[in-house]
């Protein structure tokens, strides 16, 4: 099994990412320069947290133009595994894979913390290995992760499902309290409908070992290599 | 590039436009009458507008060390793992074994901060990371040690919210963790804020990079960012009080871009890998000057400059300008000739501007060219620290205000124990800095085992190893106020011992000299006694000071800041699973006090909290015991019984303890104490070389005999478990109560809730 790890100008968290496949996981995991097109041989591809250009501008704007994406929109159409985290949620909003797209949250801040998220379905290739309505708590790191999606297309976003994961209490309650951003629906990460393409904001990558802040997070990855390996 | 030939009998000229050198010019760039004579020595001539510039900038006392070398030299600056001393490069080199080394530094941006706080919080940030891939480390960690005024000023606010979040935008960006550092709120910085930020990096030793220019004829290219006119005079401006007219000093304050900066990061391990770099500096403070002479001076070498080669972000600047800019984001590098094309690879990959802009020659010169005109021709030592620069001994005398402090005037004790504790746990200064860290990302990479307010210092693991880093910046500036010198020593003490209390045994010390003007000499009596009283304690428990910086100038109309001696620290563990923070874990296990038995009311918060300033005399602090302390933690907590372990700091014991019980807010775990009595000295009076440590109940004889072998006190007080904090029938704090005190305390007082 191959994984990617895209790397733009000013990602950050490829390393994390790079040691969870690599090193946690101990498969073949490459590194994906912006600027490459060949994404030939790769099972699933990650497209990491971080500032792709400073996101100066909106954040994954300028990233959507780089030259990989055109192969990553065809790598996602032919149905293989694409999985954004935070920066690389906001690239698939902004190049059209996902719905929505991610403001500043409503503090006005940045905030890194340790936050519980509700699993709400478990019938995904991201989240077989989760058992109904599982609670994991895992980091969120980031200034622009209130996801935002308007009247009709959030319905229909609800509608068929496409929303894996929602912020909430430790007891698994989703409401204002237990909302970090102001995500509308308390909502933390997306699927496609062909159930390929996943963003999410939170970093499942920075709670898969267990001397650093535990392992609440690996089983996204467990269910990944699992459903790849049936494949 | 074509190379200009410039006959060596020709004298440097005016630039057209500049203006005529004067003595009073002169005075207003800051030099000094007998420094204009010495100029004017060097170079057997007047100087061009553009030496004059280029002088200023060098001999400021940010460059040049001029007040404080002396000093420095008395510290420790060799022994243990220390590869790289202190002042050799950009900063110190320790030995951590595996062919690995930690590089690690902590500077100041106090003056910019005070002035834009967003930009100068931020550049100080990408300053100290600069000094640190220079070398070819790659930076795994951050801290940063905050002083302001009272959070209630409208304008302590305003700097904090944007030291906090220029600090957060420039790390977070960068993808290193700010993982640690201190925040504390006195009257005395309320004109002058410090800011000091401290990187720690990693790298294979034999990779390192040295800031030296070697090899005649070898080309000097330029990488990153392009020269605007943003921070001129930024290293003089460091260099006087601040006064109202600094505040429409901008223009002195540069501008960062993260952004570029994580592509110059990038760019520079990649260029440390090829092997084509001869040498490379950072453009820091006093930038493309600095940093072309200081690689010339250091091998003997010269250098030659053409201005019209820099990428330029404006027009029509002079040579005075683009040499004084320090426009952030920039390296200058000597490659191997020959081998250019390497490095132009490495730049075009990470999408960076590279140019030659000069060459190394080896008349010891540094000449500038611009428009073919030479416009500066100066023997490159005589411009640098441990050259030619001035040297200073500095007028002392012991300050009055040290005769009125040492009587503490008549006070109220605390009566209600538990009133007194949550009025404590909900000061600025001791209550959790939790609104501030949680704006920093303290995970990425992944690697953080021990996170902010987690422990008395942060854990790191080192990437690709089962090692780990304690890492911790500290210093009690009240302690530094009544008794320089032996608060100076505390100050080391408590840094060693807040990553002993990890069980990563201390390795080295960088600091952050933060002081008033070094030409009054009551200032500086306290700056050489808070120095000797460093170097005292550095000796005892074999930290070595791997190198740091010097602030003085930390003067605003309303007085001059406490003496404030940072110190940053860096500590291994072995073994990273052994490593602890200071979080009470489970029910049952014995608690012990250990350490010295003196505690005091004088600097305390308590003492503060009732008169607004500290006074008193310290209590007595005996370094012998410190060390033995020390290895008794570090050996406790690797042989594996230990839980938790923390250092009594400011609130003293029940702080210590509260904090113990809260320290993770969604799991918190008891205490009961069981004290018959106690004095209310003794529950919230501050004392140096205390621990309070949670051991396994079937290790607690293990312990008895460590410290009865170690000869240091150790008294069994108590064992966790129990709904909150009890002090049997004196009084108890319940997690709620110690929460909202503890957990709202710095966002109330900002005004933040």
């Amino acid at each position: 099994m191959k994984w990617g790890v895209l790397v733009f100008p000013g990602t950050n968290r490829d390393y994390d990412a790079y040691d969870v496949f690599a090193r946690i996981l101990g498969h073949d995991t490459r590194y994906i320069w912006h600027r490459e097109r060949d994404l030939d041989g790769l099972d699933a591809i990650m497209l990491p947290g971080g500032f792709s250009y400073g996101d100066y501008l909106r954040c994954g704007a300028i990233a959507r133009f780089s030259p990989v994406m055109e192969e990553l929109i065809r790598f996602a159409n032919s149905g293989r595994t694409v999985f954004g985290v935070c920066n690389g949620f906001q690239v698939l909003t902004e190049s059209g894979l996902l719905p929505g797209t991610l403001l500043r949250n409503r503090s006005l801040r940045f905030i890194n913390e340790d936050w519980p998220l509700r699993v709400e379905r478990t019938d995904t290739r991201f989240t077989h290995l989760c058992s109904e309505g599982q609670v994991m708590t895992v980091p969120i790191a980031h200034n622009e992760g209130n996801y935002f999606l308007g009247g009709d297309d959030l319905k229909r976003l609800e509608d068929r499902n496409g929303v894996l994961f929602r912020y909430c209490s430790p007891q698994g309650e989703v409401n204002d309290a237990s909302n970090p951003n102001g995500s509308v629906n308390n909502i933390a990460g997306v699927i496609n409908e062909a159930g390929n393409v996943l963003g999410m904001m939170p970093h499942p990558e920075n709670r898969t070992d267990p001397l650093i802040g535990g392992t609440d997070g690996l089983v996204l990855f467990e269910s990944m290599v699992a459903e790849l390996s049936q494949a | 590039m074509t190379r200009q030939a410039i006959d060596p009998n020709q004298k440097p000229v005016a630039y057209p436009g500049d203006p005529e050198v004067t003595l009073d010019i002169a005075a207003t760039l800051g030099v000094t009458d007998e420094e204009y004579t010495r100029i004017q020595d060097i170079l057997g001539r007047m100087p061009t507008w553009t030496e004059l510039g280029i002088f200023s900038v060098m001999w400021s006392e940010h460059a040049s060390y001029k007040n404080s070398i002396l000093e420095l030299k008395k510290l420790p600056r060799s022994g243990g793992r220390l590869l790289v001393g202190a002042g050799e490069e950009n900063a110190g080199l320790v030995d951590i074994g595996d062919n690995l080394a930690v590089a690690f530094k902590v500077e100041s941006h106090n003056h910019p901060s005070a002035v834009e706080p967003y930009q100068g919080a931020a550049t100080g940030v990408g300053g100290i990371l600069r000094d640190v891939f220079t070398m070819g480390a790659r930076p795994i960690a951050l801290l940063d040690s905050l002083r302001f005024g009272p959070p209630e000023d409208e304008r302590v606010r305003f700097l904090v919210d944007g030291v906090v979040r220029g600090i957060a935008d420039y790390g977070n960006c960068m993808g290193i963790p700010t993982v640690g550092g201190e925040i504390y709120f006195e009257e005395s910085y309320r004109g002058n804020p410090l800011v000091n930020a401290m990187a720690v990096g990693i790298m294979e030793p034999g990779k390192m990079m040295s800031a030296a220019a070697k090899g005649v004829g070898n080309p000097v290219i330029y990488i990153g960012s392009r020269t605007g006119r943003d921070g001129i005079h930024g290293a003089t401006f460091a260099s006087v009080e601040l006064s109202e007219e600094s505040q429409s000093r901008k223009s002195n304050v540069q501008v960062g871009d993260p952004f570029m900066e994580k592509l110059l990061l990038e760019a520079t391990l990649a260029l440390a890998d090829t092997g084509a770099v001869v040498g490379i500096q950072d453009m820091g403070a006093a930038g493309l000057t600095c940093s072309s002479s200081e690689m010339a001076a250091k091998t003997g070498m010269g250098i030659v400059l053409d201005l019209n080669k820099v990428p330029k972000r404006e027009q029509g600047m002079t040579p005075y300008e683009t040499l004084l800019s320090e426009s952030q984001e920039r390296m200058l590098l000597v490659a191997e000739k020959g081998r250019e094309q390497e490095i132009f690879d490495v730049a075009e990959h990470w999408e960076l501007q590279a140019v030659e802009i000069g060459y190394v020659t080896d008349d010891g010169r540094m000449k500038v060219m611009q428009d073919g005109l030479l416009v500066a021709d100066i023997p490159a030592n005589d411009l640098a620290l441990g050259g030619g620069a001035p040297v200073y001994e500095r007028d002392v005398e012991e300050p009055e205000y040290l005769k009125s402090v040492k009587t503490m005037p008549e006070f109220e004790e605390p009566t209600d124990l538990k009133e007194a504790a949550l009025s404590l746990l909900a000061r600025p200064n001791i209550a959790s800095k939790k609104h501030v860290f949680r704006q920093y990302d303290s995970m990425v990479r992944g690697n953080t085992k021990v996170l902010p307010g987690r422990g008395d210092a942060a854990v790191v693991r080192i990437p690709g190893t089962n090692k780990a880093l304690g890492m911790a910046t500290d210093c009690n500036g009240r302690f530094t106020y009544l008794n320089p010198r032996q608060g100076a020593a505390m100050a080391v003490a408590e840094a060693a011992r807040n990553v002993a209390c990890t069980g990563a045994e201390p390795l080295g010390v960088t600091n952050c000299l933060n002081f008033g003007n070094p030409y009054k000499p009551q200032m500086y009596w306290t700056f050489r006694e808070a120095v000797a009283g460093m170097g005292e304690a550095c000796r005892a428990l074999n930290t070595p000071v791997t190198g740091g910086n010097v602030s003085f100038y930390n003067e605003s109309p309303t007085g001059a800041v406490f003496p404030t001696p940072v110190i940053g620290i860096v500590g291994l563990a072995e073994e990273i699973e052994k490593t602890v923070g200071m979080g009470a874990t489970r029910e049952g296990d014995a608690v012990f006090l250990i350490g010295a038995d003196a505690t005091s009311w004088a600097g305390s918060e308590w003492q503060v909290m009732q008169h607004g300033q500290p006074y008193g005399e310290l209590p007595p602090f005996n370094l012998d015991l410190e060390v033995r302390l020390q290895q008794l933690i570090i050996t406790a907590i690797r042989a594996g019984y230990v839980q938790a372990a923390h250092d009594l700091a400011e609130g003293g014991l029940v702080t210590a303890a509260a904090e113990m019980c809260i320290a993770d807010p969604l799991n918190p775990q008891g205490m009961q104490l069981e004290f018959e009595e106690i004095s209310s000295l003794d529950l919230f009076g501050e004392g140096p070389s205390r621990v309070l440590i949670i051991v396994e109940p079937a290790h607690v004889d293990d312990l008895e005999e460590l410290a009865r072998k170690n000869d240091v006190p150790a008294e069994w007080i108590g064992t966790t478990g129990g709904k909150g904090l009890g002090f049997r029938t004196l009084f108890s704090l319940s997690f709620e109560e110690m929460s909202k005190a503890y957990y709202h305390g710095l966002s109330e007082a900002l005004g933040i809730e």
